[in-house]
Formats: structure tokens, C-alpha cells, sequence
């Protein structure tokens, strides 16, 4: 037995240590401070590994190649990242459930491949492309995640195929090899526009003000029928650290950035961080609050619990597909975006490792059952940093690529080992 | 007996395939008692257990339930007559809170949200009602508790869904002495809440300490059923191993020993 599961010390009795809700209404910070502590001694990190080493990793660059920290490079960041964040959440999907999607990267390839065929060979207007491109996503993710859950092939072995058949598919799409344009410019803006100044400070009190409200509604909510509720100074640091942060990154983003102001002005919020955060909020929300989110955790547990609960794993599992694959989709579509092209490599070479190794450096598990979609982006952000800050210190791509390999290693060590933690309890 | 019992099995017949196991079964359960369901490895109990969930459907023979006859061809037949198994693998999921384990597959919802606040009012007066102390936090991880709590949690979920039958597989096979006692007297209290409870267990300090009715089958046959007051730990061990005892049991030989 663990600290965590020693009796109860008679003068307390309702000490809480292990959940983050679970706490009596009298709880103060202290008790969620210990609380937290209890749940990192149990191997259950959360997104500590992954905040700590952005931070280190940020100062490292910072300190080395002070153009790092740069107006215009942190929005490059930003941007380079968002293709492969919004495929790293997709795959959380697919690996809370145990499985894996080795063919997202492709399949981001051969979604952006159809939004350009019909944008450019066939002059479909932005809306119905996308359409078409993510109902390509929905249609592939039916496949996988039919063969997976009805057919029973393993989900290593189905993308795997799947993973050389796109790479095919895109050759063939493409005519061996073509290099499509697109110029559409709604589109091009995803990766290459910015929101208006004062429309990013909106945007951000909008967020912060829907944060702060939600959350205190449910507190309330929990306080008003005796039940523990989150102690109302963590509500304010928690809402102060979005606003001091969200501050911090919308400010420095409507500096100006471009090199040469007369020719073109370049500042505000890049489009593509709000798509982003939308798709964030979407995913925590389903993955949090509904009933079909509790039921991927659940088969990521036990498939043999959740079963006999009544749940339809195979549903499930094949919804996990279809989501993982229409993210992908729109990784695909901020890739065409951002190289204003689709060639044969779109989604290709690292695309795929390197959103499998965000959502794992994230802080979510390869084994199943533990992870949230915000792991896809802060392990997203650590990549990047990566990339970019090696790339600043004019290290080759062999050494990034090794890098990035250790990291990932190096996460999916942490991974094992937190889960054999919580095993020996 | 003027008492309609809870579960009424008659004449059960399952085979698998060219192997019958379980050959003209009768077995009764009432509210506010626990029969124990005894008998030796392969006897044929979890087959029994099976049928009574719906997970295997009977060959033959009648399933009266509060007296009705009724068909459960499948888990969710037994659910709905109030019918819940507690399976030895008791089937939680470790990375989801007690509250959620409870309710997996059967949550309260508003809207498309599910309803936290009241699933959790739920299960705390659930736990209330069946004066379970042992655990701090509705809001634990289930792979947090041992393997007493863990159980606890099994048997309050089978009770929340006011069930009227609860079936305990093996409920104390892996747990340490104190845990063993805490358990007992969780299914003591589930019976004395009205509750008819069948007991399954190789333990026979288990079994006479909160049983009331003895079931015994032996090789697929129900040997006998008896009231736990009538008969010595000797008796149960000679109706498991042998299929009978004195004029306990078939009996198929002159009767030569005592009761």
C-alpha cells in the first residue's frame, strides 16, 4: 500500500488525496496541492513532463540563439506546428483506446490531395472542397476502423497497409508525382493569414470569460448539492494563468513582425492557432463531458468491462477511426494551406512520427485508457521547439530527426514506467 | 414454503455441444437470504451463474422469476428483471473513478452532458445505504483501491439498479482476512436490505459464516438444498466431494450413515 492508501487518519477524515475533484467543499489550496503531489507519487503525471520540458527547452534555445524568442519566429512555431497538433489529436482518440494509426500521416495526404484536385483542376468552390476532403477522412477512418473492430485485424497491422496504400493513392491522385497548386484564397489564409489585432484580444476575453464562468458554474453547481467542488482560489489562479498567458501571446503576436513594413504588414493572431483551440475545446468536450467519451476511456481500460457494461466496443472502436482520420483530414488541409501545394510528400516521411510522438510526449499513453486531447498540442508545442530551435542552431536534419527520436523514447519510457507505478499499488 | 422465492430454477438442462453440464437443476433464492452455491471445480457452477445472467440460454427447464416464468436469453433480459452478476474478474475499469465504473453503460445524462453532480449523489447514497466506509473518494481512480474496495465498488454497482437479485462469484477467493470479513458482511447486509443473494464460494468458514441455504452440485447435478442450520461443515464437504451425505442427496445406496 501506498501513502495514498494508508487508513484514513482519524482527525481527518475526508482528507482527499487522489482525484482532482474529489474534494470536500472545505478543501483549500494546500489540499489540492497535496492531492496533486499524491497523484504524481502514483505515476499519474498528467501534463507535468510536458509543460516542464517546454519550459526548459524554450529558455535552452532562448539563451543560445536569442532570435528563438523573435516576434516572427514564435509565430512561425505556432504555425509549423498546427498540421501535425491537429493529427496528434486525432490519434489520442486512437490510442486511448490501446490501438495505433500508423496511416494518418498519409491520410492527411490523401485528404489535402482531393481538396486540391477539386479546388484547382476543377474550380470547387473552399466550402464543398473541404467537405470533400474530410468526408474523404470520415470514409477512410470507416475502413480502418472497420477492419479493426468487426474483421479483427490488428490496428498495427491494418494501418500499416493502409500506410502504404495512401502513399500509392496520393501517387496516383497526384499522376506520378505532380506538384498541385492552390490558390484559393480562403484556404491559403488558414496557415497564412492573421486574425486583426483587436480581433485576438476579443477572442481571448471571450475564451477567458467562457472559462472562468464554466467553471464556476460548476463548482457551484457541485457545492449547492454538498458534493466536494473546486475551491474557488484555484478557480482564479487557473482562469489568472489563461488570461496571463493567452496576454502574453496574443500581445507578443500583434507586434509586427514583418522585416520590411512598407511592403506588407504582418501581425496579429495566425488563423490557425484559434482553428486549433476550437478543435481543442471540441475534443476535450467530447472526450470529458459525454457519455461516448467516458465509453472510449472505458474500452481503453477494460474492452472486456466496458462490453459487459453494455457499451458497443465496436462502435467504439471504429468511431475512434473515423474521428483520428477526419483530423487528419484537416492536418491535411493546414498542410496544403501552409505549403500553398500538394505534392506526393504532403503528410509523408516524418508527418506521422512526429504526431505520434506529440500526443505520447504529451503525456498520453501508447497502452490505452489515459490521455486528453490538450497532450496533442502541448507535446505538439515541445516538437516544434525542437525542430525549430536545432533548426536556429544550424544543426542538420539527421541530428533533429535524432533528436526528436530520443525525445519520443524518452516519453514513451516515462509512459511505461508511470503505468508499472500505478500497476504496483 | 408459502414464500414465493425471488429465483425459482426448475429442471435446468445445459449441454455444450455433445457434453451436458448441468442435468434437470433446481435451485431457489429468496429475498432477505443468502444461499450459498457450492461445489467442487467443473461441478458446473459457473455454467449455472451463466444461465442465470443470460449469458448462456437454458437447453430446458423453467426460469421463474418472483414467481413468473420468464425468458433471459441474454444480459440485458437479467438486468431488466433486476437479475446483476458480480463476476470473480468483477470487470472495473482501473483509469475511471468509482462513480464512473458504477454507472459505465447506464449514465445519467442532461442533454448530451453527461450529469456528474447527480451520478455521484447516486453512488455516495448507495454506498451510504450499504454503510460502506472504506473508501475517501467517489472521485478515486478504481486501480487506487485494494482488492476489498475494489469489490465493494462491484457489489454497489450491482445494487444501485435497485436489482433483486445479486449473484456473488468467488467474491473473497483473493482477498487477505480482514478484507474477507469486510466483504462478508457487505453481502450479509445486502440480504438484510431485502435483497436475495446467491453466494458463490469454496470456503466453507465463508459460507456457514453469513449463509442461510446450502446449494451443493456435484457434477453437474444439484446434490442437495439445505437450510445452513441443519447441517455440520463435515456434511457440506461429503455433499461437495461425493455428492451426498447420509440421506442427504440422490440417493441411489441403502442409507448406512448417520446424520
Amino acid at each position: 500500500m501506498t501513502a495514498a492508501l494508508a487508513p484514513q487518519k482519524p482527525e481527518r477524515p475526508n482528507r482527499p488525496t487522489d482525484s482532482e475533484e474529489g474534494r470536500p467543499p472545505a478543501a483549500g489550496l494546500a489540499d489540492v496541492g497535496r492531492g496533486y503531489l499524491a497523484q504524481v507519487r502514483a505515476g499519474e503525471f498528467g501534463a507535468l513532463p510536458a509543460v516542464a520540458g517546454l519550459v526548459v527547452l524554450c529558455l535552452f534555445f532562448s539563451l543560445l540563439r536569442p532570435v528563438f524568442l523573435s516576434n516572427l519566429n514564435f509565430a512561425n512555431l505556432l504555425t509549423q506546428s498546427a498540421g501535425s497538433i491537429a493529427i496528434a489529436m486525432g490519434l489520442v482518440f486512437v490510442l486511448l483506446l490501446g490501438e495505433i494509426d500508423l496511416s494518418a500521416g498519409y491520410a492527411s495526404g490523401v485528404c489535402a490531395a482531393v481538396l486540391a484536385i477539386l479546388l484547382t483542376n476543377h474550380g470547387w468552390p473552399w466550402y464543398t472542397a473541404v467537405a470533400a476532403a474530410m468526408l474523404t477522412g470520415a470514409v477512410i477512418g470507416l475502413l480502418l476502423g472497420t477492419l479493426v473492430a468487426k474483421v479483427g485485424i490488428p490496428s498495427f497491422v491494418v494501418t500499416l497497409a493502409a500506410f502504404l496504400g495512401f502513399q500509392g493513392v496520393v501517387l496516383i491522385l497526384l499522376k506520378e508525382g505532380t506538384n498541385v497548386s492552390v490558390k484559393d484564397p480562403t484556404i491559403l489564409a488558414i496557415a497564412n493569414d492573421n486574425l486583426s489585432p483587436v480581433l485576438g484580444w476579443v477572442l481571448l476575453a471571450g475564451c477567458a470569460a467562457g472559462y472562468a464562468a464554466l467553471q464556476l458554474r460548476r463548482s457551484r453547481d457541485r457545492l449547492g448539492r454538498g458534493l466536494a467542488g473546486t475551491p474557488v482560489a484555484l478557480l482564479a489562479i487557473r482562469t489568472g494563468a489563461v488570461v496571463v498567458l493567452g496576454g502574453a501571446a496574443v500581445y507578443l503576436l500583434n507586434q509586427e513582425r514583418s522585416r520590411n513594413v512598407i511592403v506588407s504588414s504582418l501581425k496579429g493572431v495566425p488563423i490557425v492557432v484559434p482553428v486549433i483551440g476550437a478543435l481543442l475545446l471540441l475534443g476535450t468536450f467530447t472526450l470529458q463531458r459525454t457519455g461516448f467519451g467516458l465509453h472510449i476511456y472505458a474500452v481503453g481500460g477494460s474492452a472486456e468491462a466496458a462490453r459487459r457494461a453494455g457499451i458497443n466496443v465496436a462502435y467504439i472502436r471504429t468511431a475512434a477511426f473515423v474521428i483520428c482520420s477526419c483530423l487528419a483530414a484537416v492536418g491535411g488541409i493546414i498542410a496544403a494551406s501552409r505549403g500553398n501545394s500538394v505534392d506526393p510528400n504532403t503528410g509523408g516521411s516524418n508527418v506521422l512520427l512526429l504526431a505520434v510522438g506529440s500526443a505520447v510526449i504529451g503525456g498520453t499513453s501508447l497502452f490505452g485508457g489515459r490521455g486528453r486531447v490538450v497532450d496533442a498540442v502541448l507535446g505538439g508545442l515541445v516538437v516544434a521547439v525542437i525542430q525549430n530551435g536545432m533548426g536556429l542552431m544550424g544543426y542538420s536534419s539527421g541530428v533533429k530527426y535524432a533528436v526528436t527520436g530520443s525525445v519520443l523514447l524518452v516519453a514513451a519510457g516515462v509512459d511505461a514506467m508511470s503505468r508499472r507505478r500505478s500497476a504496483q499499488r | 414454503m408459502t414464500v414465493t422465492p425471488t429465483l425459482e430454477l426448475r429442471g435446468i438442462d445445459k449441454s455444450f455441444g455433445p457434453v451436458q453440464v448441468l442435468h434437470d437443476i433446481a435451485l431457489s433464492a429468496y429475498a432477505g437470504e443468502v444461499t450459498a452455491l457450492v461445489g467442487d471445480n467443473g461441478a458446473g457452477k459457473s455454467t449455472l451463474v451463466k444461465c442465470i445472467g443470460g449469458i448462456h440460454s437454458v437447453d430446458a427447464g423453467d426460469y421463474l422469476f418472483d414467481g413468473r416464468p420468464v425468458q433471459v436469453h441474454s444480459p440485458r433480459d437479467a438486468a431488466a428483471l433486476g437479475v446483476e452478476i458480480v463476476y470473480q474478474d468483477l470487470a472495473l475499469c482501473d483509469n475511471l473513478d468509482i462513480v464512473q465504473n458504477m454507472f459505465l453503460g447506464r449514465e445519467k445524462r442532461r442533454g448530451m452532458v453527461l450529469d456528474d453532480s447527480t451520478m455521484e449523489e447516486m453512488a455516495a447514497a448507495t454506498l451510504r445505504g450499504l454503510s460502506v466506509r472504506t473508501v475517501k473518494s467517489l472521485r478515486q481512480k478504481v486501480s487506487s483501491l485494494s482488492g476489498g474496495q475494489r469489490q465493494t465498488v462491484a457489489i454497489a454497482k450491482a445494487v444501485l439498479w435497485n436489482s433483486k437479485l445479486v449473484v456473488l462469484d468467488e467474491p473473497t477467493a483473493a482477498l487477505g482476512v480482514a478484507q474477507t470479513a469486510q466483504v462478508l458482511e457487505l453481502v450479509r447486509r445486502l440480504a438484510d436490505n431485502g435483497l436475495a443473494v446467491v453466494l458463490i464460494s469454496h470456503n466453507m468458514n465463508d459460507v456457514f459464516a453469513v449463509s442461510d441455504r446450502i446449494a451443493a452440485l456435484y457434477l453437474g447435478r444439484m446434490a442437495a438444498q439445505v437450510k445452513a442450520s441443519d447441517v455440520t461443515h463435515a456434511q457440506v464437504v461429503e455433499l461437495i466431494t461425493s455428492g451426498r451425505s447420509g440421506n442427504l442427496g440422490p440417493q441411489t445406496t441403502p442409507n448406512g450413515a448417520a446424520v
